[in-house]
C-alpha cells in the first residue's frame, strides 16, 4: 500500500478526463488544494463540473481553471470574488448550480457516507427548492437533496502520515473532510508528511481509508481579506 | 437623527443573551461584536467551521488558515473549537445556534427575507444564509430602512428571490426596531429623534398595533 506520490503530476496521473465531476475542498482561498488545481490547469482537462463552495479569485485557486475555460459547471454557494467567473456566467459560457452552503457540505458528506439523498428545510419556499421533491415531517416541509459522488476529490490538509491519516489546521479544514469522503478517488496535498506513529490516533481528523494518493509540497496560502487591529500604544 | 451603522450594531447587540451561541452576518452585523454588553458572554460561530471567534489579529500576526466567513483574518480564543463545514451546518440546521443577525436587501411583513441575489445584476450566491435562516432559532435583520434611491426595503412582499420564507423575527433599521407579528409589523422602538410618522412613511409593509 503505497499512497505517497512524488508530486501533483504523478498523483493525478491517469485520473483526469474531460467532463468529469471533481469535488474540491477549501473556503475562499483558505485550505484550497492549490498544487492539484495548478496541475489540472497544466493538463488542460476540459468540461469540468466542479463542486466547491467558492470559485477562487482571478488568477488563483479555481480561478485558474476558469481562465483556461476548463470549467463547464460550478456547484457552489458563493462566487462573488471572481470577475472572470461573473463574466463567463453572465455571457452563459459557464453554468452555475447554486447550493446553500450547508446543503453543499451535507451533499458531499451524504455522498461519501452512502446516502443518496436527504431531506432538509434549507431552501424551502425559495428557487432552490423548485422542481425538487418535498415531504412534510411533523408538520414542517422539507426538500429532497441528492448526495454527491464525485469522480475525483482534491483536498488540502496540514499533516498526513504515510497511511493517509489527515490532520487539518484551524479554519482550513472547512469543506476538505466532506469533499474527501465523496470522491471515487481522493488525492490529498499536505504541508508535511510525518512518520507512522507521529500522529496521535485520538487526534486524527480524517481516517486514511478515504485517502488514495498523497503529496507533500510548498503552499502559497494566499490571504483574501487581510484585516488587522492596531496595538494599544 | 436616524441611527448610523455603529448605532444599529449597538442596538442589535442588546438582543444578545448570556450564554448564547450567535452567528453574525457580513457587513453591519459583523460590527455587533464590538458592542456586546458587559456581563453577557456569547460565543460567536463562523460558518466556515469555528466556534469562539476572536478579534482581528495584530498586524504581522495574520494566519492564512484562520479566517471568518467573510474571508477576513481573525484570531482564536481559549475556548475556540474548529470543525468541518458539514459539522458547522449540522449545528446550524439542527437548531443549536440561538440567534443569527444578518443583513438584508428586502424584508416583508410576513417575515420573508431576500438577501442573496438581484436577477441579471448581482449574482454572488447565498453562501450560508439560507441554512442559517432555516435552522437558527431567532433571526434578526439589521439593514437600512430604505434603499439609496429612497425606496422602502420593508415591504408587503419581497420582490427579489427569497432567502427564506417567514423566517425573520425582528428588524433593526436606521429608523427603529420592528417585530414580525401576526398581520404585519409592530413598532418596538424608534431611533433617537425619529418620529413614528417618519418611520411609517419609510415603511411599505403594514404596521399593526
Amino acid at each position: 500500500m503505497k499512497k505517497i506520490y512524488p508530486d501533483a503530476k504523478a498523483a493525478l496521473d491517469g485520473l483526469l478526463f474531460d467532463g468529469m465531476l471533481i469535488a474540491a475542498g477549501g473556503f475562499g482561498l483558505c485550505g484550497i488544494p492549490e498544487l492539484l488545481i495548478a496541475e489540472i490547469k497544466r493538463c488542460g482537462t476540459k468540461n469540468l463540473i466542479i463542486a466547491s463552495n467558492n470559485a477562487g479569485v482571478d488568477g488563483f485557486g479555481l480561478g485558474q481553471l476558469l481562465e483556461g475555460k476548463q470549467v463547464k459547471k460550478m456547484m457552489s454557494s458563493y462566487v462573488g470574488e471572481n470577475a472572470e467567473f461573473m463574466r463567463q456566467f453572465l455571457e452563459k459560457e459557464l453554468e452555475v448550480e447554486f447550493n446553500p452552503q450547508g446543503t453543499l457540505a451535507e451533499r458531499m458528506r451524504a455522498g461519501g457516507a452512502g446516502i443518496p439523498g436527504f431531506y432538509t428545510k434549507t431552501g424551502v419556499g425559495t428557487v432552490i427548492a423548485e422542481g425538487k421533491e418535498t415531504k412534510v415531517f411533523d408538520g414542517q416541509t422539507y426538500v429532497l437533496e441528492r448526495g454527491i459522488v464525485a469522480d475525483l476529490s482534491i483536498v488540502k490538509a496540514w499533516k498526513a502520515d504515510p497511511s493517509g491519516n489527515l490532520v487539518f489546521r484551524k479554519t482550513a479544514r472547512n469543506f476538505n473532510p466532506p469533499a474527501a469522503t465523496c470522491g471515487k478517488v481522493c488525492v490529498v496535498e499536505v504541508e508535511e508528511i510525518v512518520p507512522l506513529g507521529a500522529l496521535n490516533p485520538d487526534y486524527i481528523h480524517l481516517p486514511g481509508i478515504y485517502v488514495n494518493r498523497l503529496i507533500q509540497g510548498q503552499h502559497e496560502k494566499r490571504i483574501e481579506q487581510r484585516t488587522t487591529r492596531k496595538r494599544a500604544a | 437623527m436616524p441611527w448610523d451603522r455603529n448605532q444599529m450594531a449597538a442596538r442589535a447587540a442588546q438582543e444578545l443573551q448570556d450564554g448564547w451561541y450567535v452567528n453574525l452576518g457580513i457587513g453591519i452585523p459583523t460590527l455587533v461584536a464590538n458592542y456586546i454588553p458587559k456581563g453577557v458572554e456569547v460565543t460567536l460561530q463562523s460558518e466556515n467551521g469555528m466556534l469562539g471567534m476572536g478579534p482581528f489579529p495584530y498586524e504581522g500576526e495574520e494566519d492564512a488558515d484562520l479566517i471568518n466567513a467573510g474571508k477576513q483574518t481573525i484570531t482564536e480564543l481559549p475556548q475556540t473549537v474548529f470543525f468541518d463545514s458539514s459539522q458547522s451546518f449540522a449545528m446550524i440546521r439542527g437548531g443549536k445556534i440561538n440567534m443569527a443577525i444578518l443583513g438584508a436587501m428586502e424584508v416583508a411583513e410576513n417575515g420573508d427575507l431576500a438577501n442573496w441575489m438581484i436577477p441579471g445584476k448581482l449574482v454572488k450566491g447565498m453562501g450560508g444564509a439560507m441554512d442559517l435562516v432555516a435552522g437558527v432559532k431567532r433571526v434578526v435583520v439589521v439593514m437600512d430602512h430604505t434603499s439609496k434611491a429612497g425606496e422602502s426595503k420593508v415591504l408587503k412582499q419581497c420582490t427579489l428571490p427569497l432567502t427564506g420564507k417567514g423566517v425573520v423575527s425582528r428588524i433593526i433599521t436606521n429608523l427603529g426596531v420592528l417585530d414580525v407579528v401576526p398581520g404585519g409589523l409592530k413598532i418596538v422602538e424608534l431611533a433617537d429623534g425619529v418620529t413614528e410618522e417618519e418611520l411609517r412613511k419609510a415603511t411599505e409593509a403594514k404596521i399593526v398595533n
